[in-house]
């Protein structure tokens, strides 16, 4: 236990080294290089990052862009899972539902979100729909694969376990193969949220009145590289921080299995 | 005339083969096999490493079928796996999702027993194979000894007419099997069932078995079959054990020299 929680410092501060020095470069960058033509130095931005926390940049404050981002993820992200974990798991222990929807899933699956964009636009118009449509593709994209391995390769004994306790075939798929599959299916559920929230951000730069990828787009259009790096970094915060959500839910759901710790 | 014995046979093999087809072309496993287990009895089937005793035994859970022949559970035709056939796994395969308690009550909360009832019948099991206080864990926080008692009270829960162990002991330390040997033999005086029970351990078998079917290898077949009458608890190194132990092994011996 203890060497676990040294373990925890360590690796806390190697994170805190590695960023500092980073921003360290950065800012010696700008001040002693020719690198302060293109790009403001770290304490500008953070101070400016501030600004906009307490302030606002367009209609409002940094904080409310980002919950605006996160929302669309969540709704997206929560559909295009369940659809896709939900498919995954068929087509993973029936062959029939495999052979139906496998060759369709593979060749969606390495279209890019944002190669729909003009037809989400078309369907649905500029407003939330389309956004949210993006994000239940990206998700949907990510989640199917690994669902689909995790049921697949569920170990046969322990099926011939539960067939020999008296389980039938819909006992078995809800109470061994969806549990056994969780570890599996979580590895796709942190690809599908890291892809979500970038496409929702690629889905913001078309048309969006708020949300992180219109701050980047305004500050475009208006030549303001503070602002558009303020937007860079709160994206990057925020996927860190759905990663750390995820891993955590993923850690409580997977307390039994090693892996999940 | 004697008095009529009425034996009951609960598992019966007739003239059973199981061919499988591979790659490089049909693999023998089980040729012309004949026995039968009778109630309450402790049946062991020994025989060399790899000689089609985990596909017999797969046989009459139903996982696998007979090529050739029949097998029966209580005189019908096996045909798919049974509440009426506990299997103990040498991989144990116990659900790792699952605690202890939740491994012991599956089958019957799958039958639909309710809460209380359940939990009450599955402690009664997880007390029999000595896991009182381990309800809570989960399989990955046990050791592969205390693994194998819940998979031995998770097939006994069920309350089978028939308990079929292949190799249950197999991927123990030496110690730990021979603790598990004893714990076996008090859970099956205590809770009586039919067993049949499948070994490459030579101690094991005649420790454990009121009858041993000691079994050719690949493909599979009865070579000779042994009554053990000795008193229970068996002693390891009695000299009727050591007698019966080189018997066994010298006929073996030779059956993989045929081999």
């Amino acid at each position: 236990m203890n060497d676990k929680v040294k373990e925890r410092l360590l690796s806390v501060l190697c994170a805190i080294i590695s960023i500092g020095a980073f921003t360290g470069l950065w800012w010696w960058g700008t001040q002693k290089t020719g690198l302060g033509n293109l790009l403001p130095d770290p304490g500008t931005v953070l101070k400016a990052m501030g600004g906009y926390i307490t302030g606002t940049v367009g209609k409002c404050s940094l904080l409310m862009h980002t919950f605006n981002s996160l929302r669309r993820v969540l709704i997206g992200f929560c559909i295009g899972s369940i659809l896709g974990v939900s498919l995954g798991l068929l087509m993973g222990r029936y062959e029939l539902a495999k052979a139906i929807f496998n060759p369709l899933y593979r060749i969606i699956r390495p279209i890019p979100p944002i190669a729909w964009i003009p037809i989400s636009i078309i369907w649905f118009g500029l407003g939330e729909q389309a956004k949210i449509f993006l994000i239940i593709l990206a998700a949907f994209a990510n989640t199917t694969l690994n669902a689909m391995t995790g049921s697949a390769n569920v170990d046969p004994q322990v099926i011939n376990a539960a067939r020999m306790l008296g389980a039938k075939e819909g006992q078995i798929f809800r109470t061994i193969v969806i549990p056994a599959s969780v570890p599996a299916i979580f590895a796709g559920l942190q690809v599908g949220i890291s892809c979500s929230w970038a496409s929702v951000v690629a889905a913001e730069m078309i048309k969006a009145e708020n949300g992180l990828g219109w701050i980047i787009q305004a500050g475009m259009d208006n030549n303001n590289m503070i602002q558009i790096l303020a937007g860079i970094i709160m994206i990057g915060i925020g996927g860190f921080i759905l990663t750390c959500i995820m891993r955590t839910i993923e850690g409580v759901m997977c307390r039994w299995n090693k892996s999940g710790r | 005339m004697e008095q009529e014995r009425k034996i009951k046979t609960i598992i019966d093999c007739v003239n059973v083969g199981k061919t499988f087809q591979t790659p490089e072309g049909e693999h023998e496993v089980v040729r012309n096999l004949n026995f039968s287990a009778e109630e309450n009895e402790f049946l062991v089937l020994f025989g060399p490493g790899q000689c089609g005793k985990t596909t017999i035994i797969n046989m009459i859970a139903g996982f696998e079928s007979a090529t050739t022949g029949k097998m029966l559970a209580d005189g019908k035709k096996i045909d798919k796996p049974d509440v009426s056939r506990g299997v103990v796994f040498q991989s144990i395969s116990l659900f790792p999702w699952m605690t202890a308690m939740q491994n012991v009550e599956y089958g019957l909360k799958i039958k639909g027993i309710n809460k209380k009832e359940r939990q009450k019948q599955a402690q009664k099991y997880i007390d029999l194979v000595g896991l009182n206080g381990f309800e809570k864990s989960f399989p990955v926080q046990l050791s592969g000894g205390m693994k194998q008692r819940v998979g031995i009270a998770r097939a006994y829960c069920n309350e089978p007419e028939v308990m079929l162990m292949d190799e249950p002991f197999g991927a123990l330390d030496a110690q730990t099997r021979y603790m598990m040997q004893e714990e076996l033999q008090r859970i099956w005086s205590t809770e009586k069932r039919t067993v049949i029970f499948v070994t490459n351990n030579i101690e094991e078998a005649i420790y454990l078995a009121d009858r041993i079917i000691v079994l050719t290898n690949c493909p599979a077949t009865v070579k000779k079959e042994y009554k053990i009458d000795l008193p229970r608890p068996r002693d390891l190194v009695s000299e009727e054990f050591l007698a019966l132990r080189k018997e066994i092994t010298g006929i073996l011996d030779s059956s993989q020299l045929e081999g």
